[in-house]
């Protein structure tokens, strides 16, 4: 195992154990952890509301811009000194929410295969994130926007693609013009539309993206930028002067730590890291990875045309097109490049029901790796030999908790692509085939590796969401748990608590009856 | 219903998350510089000078009405050489190269300089066309510089030549 995958791998490790402590403490839809990309775009949006404001009452003559943006934070700090505090923490929060983004996906491999298009086009990203937000401080002019620019400039002449220095423009107090200010904020209104143009591209091949975090998580942050710009308001330091050294300033280290580091290091040394990084996160997704598994094949014959599973695809990898042998009807098409290879396009098809007749079960589209058809004799083959009072059927996703070693003489464990690829009839004729009870073993809410599986079923279950389980069928022998790949205790701790629920309030009548498709 | 737990939980960590911005947002204070040190920027942006010869009144009569120019110019231009003294001794010697692919563009420098705060004799020399010994800008002066102030050098003919600001 290379040193990347290892570090991957602890990375992951570690994100998922503060993840599931957060599970218990704001649940899984308010898990900031969960949402660090919708959490990116909410602090965004405050940017830019709050931005437009502070842009409204900017004068950008030299003085004007310190003395206007001062007197909101002076004079008018009920409103234009909120908003401007807002206006800096949101960006600070971006950043942070941007960089454990990528950390987060990277730790959790989200950056090859059918992901390298949602990698590659967030990487320049946290280019446009930083040059606004370092711009944004020289709108100011005040001493800590006189030592980003001088330090900035300095660390852009190091670069050999300027026939003069750009230090040289704040060489001086005279060297600058009123003029400078006007093309910052244009610039500063421009890099970040540039941004939100690249992140609709960065969502582009997502379906049903999450633009927003829950309304509890919003209300957290935005509560939490409040109290900080009530207890810690945004305030601009000394006017600038350029004839004197901005030398105590007080730094903003999320978007300004290039200038200590540059100071401690050398322009070359960080244009190394800034340039190296980059090309290394291009490079990630090239990097040798496991090979990519098989993606769903539509069978002519038995798809409908139904478009369930273009309605499920949390990939937008499946379009609809006319059918060729069914006139009036259409057919699924897989788009390679976009397929996950998780299932759950399986799980949605209504022809995926085991109570089929046939001998095979051919479905409407399926998974080469994993067909339904698999699924039906591995579980007919499990319940076959299942003994015990109580025998359960677990069927769990290869991205959770590993289900296989809890198979036994009771229990039968069928590990599926994703937990959201179970059609709900098999819930259904595994409790008329025999087993008393079924665990539907899955990645924690709003944990899914292919983003919407637990939710799918989730919804299936309560009959919210076609193919739905049958309301005959009685939940009282269906549990659901969550838990991910470092839980597998926690898992059968929870699956023995359920059997022996089931032990001691087993009802007959509540168990659906007997079926097999097979004549005895 | 949320738990008195998951509460008290959430306000712990949205409060740590608050302290959290809120600190790094402002906080360490950042010194470049040490307090008792100035700084001497010497940068300037200058075109070399460049070698002309005088057309002979032949060479100008062969040349079609709109061309005859009194000079003939070379396109490239001469390095620049460049010496900074301090109180004597050398601090800094460079020879600046024109930019532009054909070695027409400006010549520039930039380079900071910490030195404690005190009195210097900062001595500056510039030759702008080598082709010539010597050089033909020449600036002494003695400074007194306080804390964090900025000495600029730079170059400006409107302005006498090398001048401190």
């Amino acid at each position: 195992m290379s040193l990347h995958a290892v570090l991957r791998g602890n990375a992951q490790i570690l994100f998922e154990r503060i993840e599931i402590f957060f599970d218990g403490i704001f649940g899984g839809a308010d898990n900031p952890l969960r949402h660090l990309g919708a959490l990116g775009l909410f602090f965004l949006w405050i940017l830019v509301a709050t931005g437009l404001y502070l842009y409204t009452v900017l004068d950008t003559s030299i003085e004007g811009v310190y003395s206007s943006i001062g007197y909101l934070s002076q004079e008018q700090w009920y409103l234009g000194g909120v908003l401007r505090s807002l206006h800096r923490y949101a960006s600070d929060a971006f950043v942070l929410a941007m960089m454990l983004h990528l950390v987060r996906e990277w730790a959790y491999g989200h950056y090859y295969g059918f992901r390298l298009y949602s990698w590659v086009t967030g990487v320049p990203l946290i280019w446009l994130a930083y040059i606004s937000g370092i711009g944004g401080y020289w709108i100011v002019w005040d001493r800590l926007a006189q030592f980003s620019a001088i330090a900035t400039t300095e660390l852009l002449d190091w670069l050999p693609f300027f026939n003069e220095p750009t230090a040289r423009n704040f060489l001086a107090p005279d060297s600058i013009n009123d003029r400078l200010f006007t093309v910052l904020v244009f610039i500063h209104i421009g890099i970040p539309l540039m941004l939100i143009l690249g992140l609709w591209a960065h969502v582009n091949r997502i379906s049903r993206v999450d633009y927003l975090p829950s309304r509890n998580l919003m209300a957290g942050t935005l509560a939490s930028f409040l109290v900080l710009a009530a207890i810690a308001p945004a305030m601009s330091d000394a006017p600038a002067n350029l004839a004197v050294a901005a030398n105590e300033v007080k730094l903003d280290w999320f978007i300004l730590f290039i200038h200590p580091l540059t100071d401690i290091t050398s322009p070359a040394a960080v244009w190394a890291l800034i340039f190296g990084a980059t090309i290394l996160l291009f490079a990630l997704p090239f990097l040798p990875h496991p090979r990519p598994q098989a993606i769903a094949v539509v069978d002519a014959a038995n798809c409908n045309g139904c478009s369930r599973c273009h309605a499920d695809c949390p990939y937008e990898a499946i379009t609809m097109a006319i059918h060729p042998d069914k006139p009036g009807h259409k057919i699924a098409i897989v788009d390679p490049d976009l397929c996950a290879s998780c299932g759950i396009c399986a799980g949605s098809c209504p022809s995926s029901t085991p109570f089929r007749s046939q001998e095979k079960l051919v479905t409407g589209i399926d998974m080469p790796q994993q067909p339904v058809d698999v699924i039906r004799q591995d579980l007919e083959t499990q319940l076959a030999q299942l003994g015990g009072s109580t025998r359960l059927v677990v069927f769990g996703c290869d991205k959770g908790a590993d289900v296989r070693g809890l198979a036994g003489t009771d229990t039968a464990a069928i590990s599926l692509l994703c937990t959201g690829m179970l059609p709900p009839s098999f819930i259904e004729y595994a409790l008329r085939s025999g087993a008393d009870g079924i665990v539907i073993s899955g990645c924690h809410d709003n944990g899914c590796d292919f983003r919407l599986g637990m939710q799918w079923m989730r919804e299936r279950l309560a009959h919210q969401r076609e193919p739905h389980l049958r309301p005959s069928v009685p939940q009282d022998r269906l549990q659901v748990i969550h838990a991910s790949r470092g839980e597998s205790r926690q898992l059968a701790t929870a699956i023995e608590e359920f059997r022996k629920r089931l032990a001691s309030q087993m009802v007959a009548s509540t168990k659906p009856p007997a079926f097999s498709r097979r004549k005895v | 219903m949320v738990k008195p737990a998951a509460i008290l939980g959430q306000a712990i960590l949205y409060g740590a998350f608050a302290a959290f911005i809120g600190y790094f947002a402002t906080s360490p204070t950042y010194h470049q510089i040490p307090d008792d040190v100035a700084l001497i920027k010497l940068s300037m942006s200058h075109l070399g000078g460049r070698e002309c010869r005088k057309r002979t009144a032949e060479e100008l009569a062969a040349l079609p009405p709109n061309m005859r120019a009194p000079l003939d110019c070379p396109r490239g231009r001469s390095d620049i050489k460049l010496q900074m003294d301090l109180d004597g001794k050398p601090a800094f010697e460079t020879v600046m190269h024109p930019t532009g692919l054909s070695g027409d563009g400006i010549s520039t420098v930039y380079k900071r300089f910490e030195v404690k705060a005190g009195t210097y004799k900062i001595a500056v020399r510039m030759n702008d066309n080598l082709v010539n010994p010597g050089f033909n800008h020449v600036k002494e002066e003695q400074v007194t510089l306080k804390p964090a102030q900025v000495l600029v050098i730079d170059f400006n003919p409107d302005k006498g030549g090398l001048f401190f600001q």
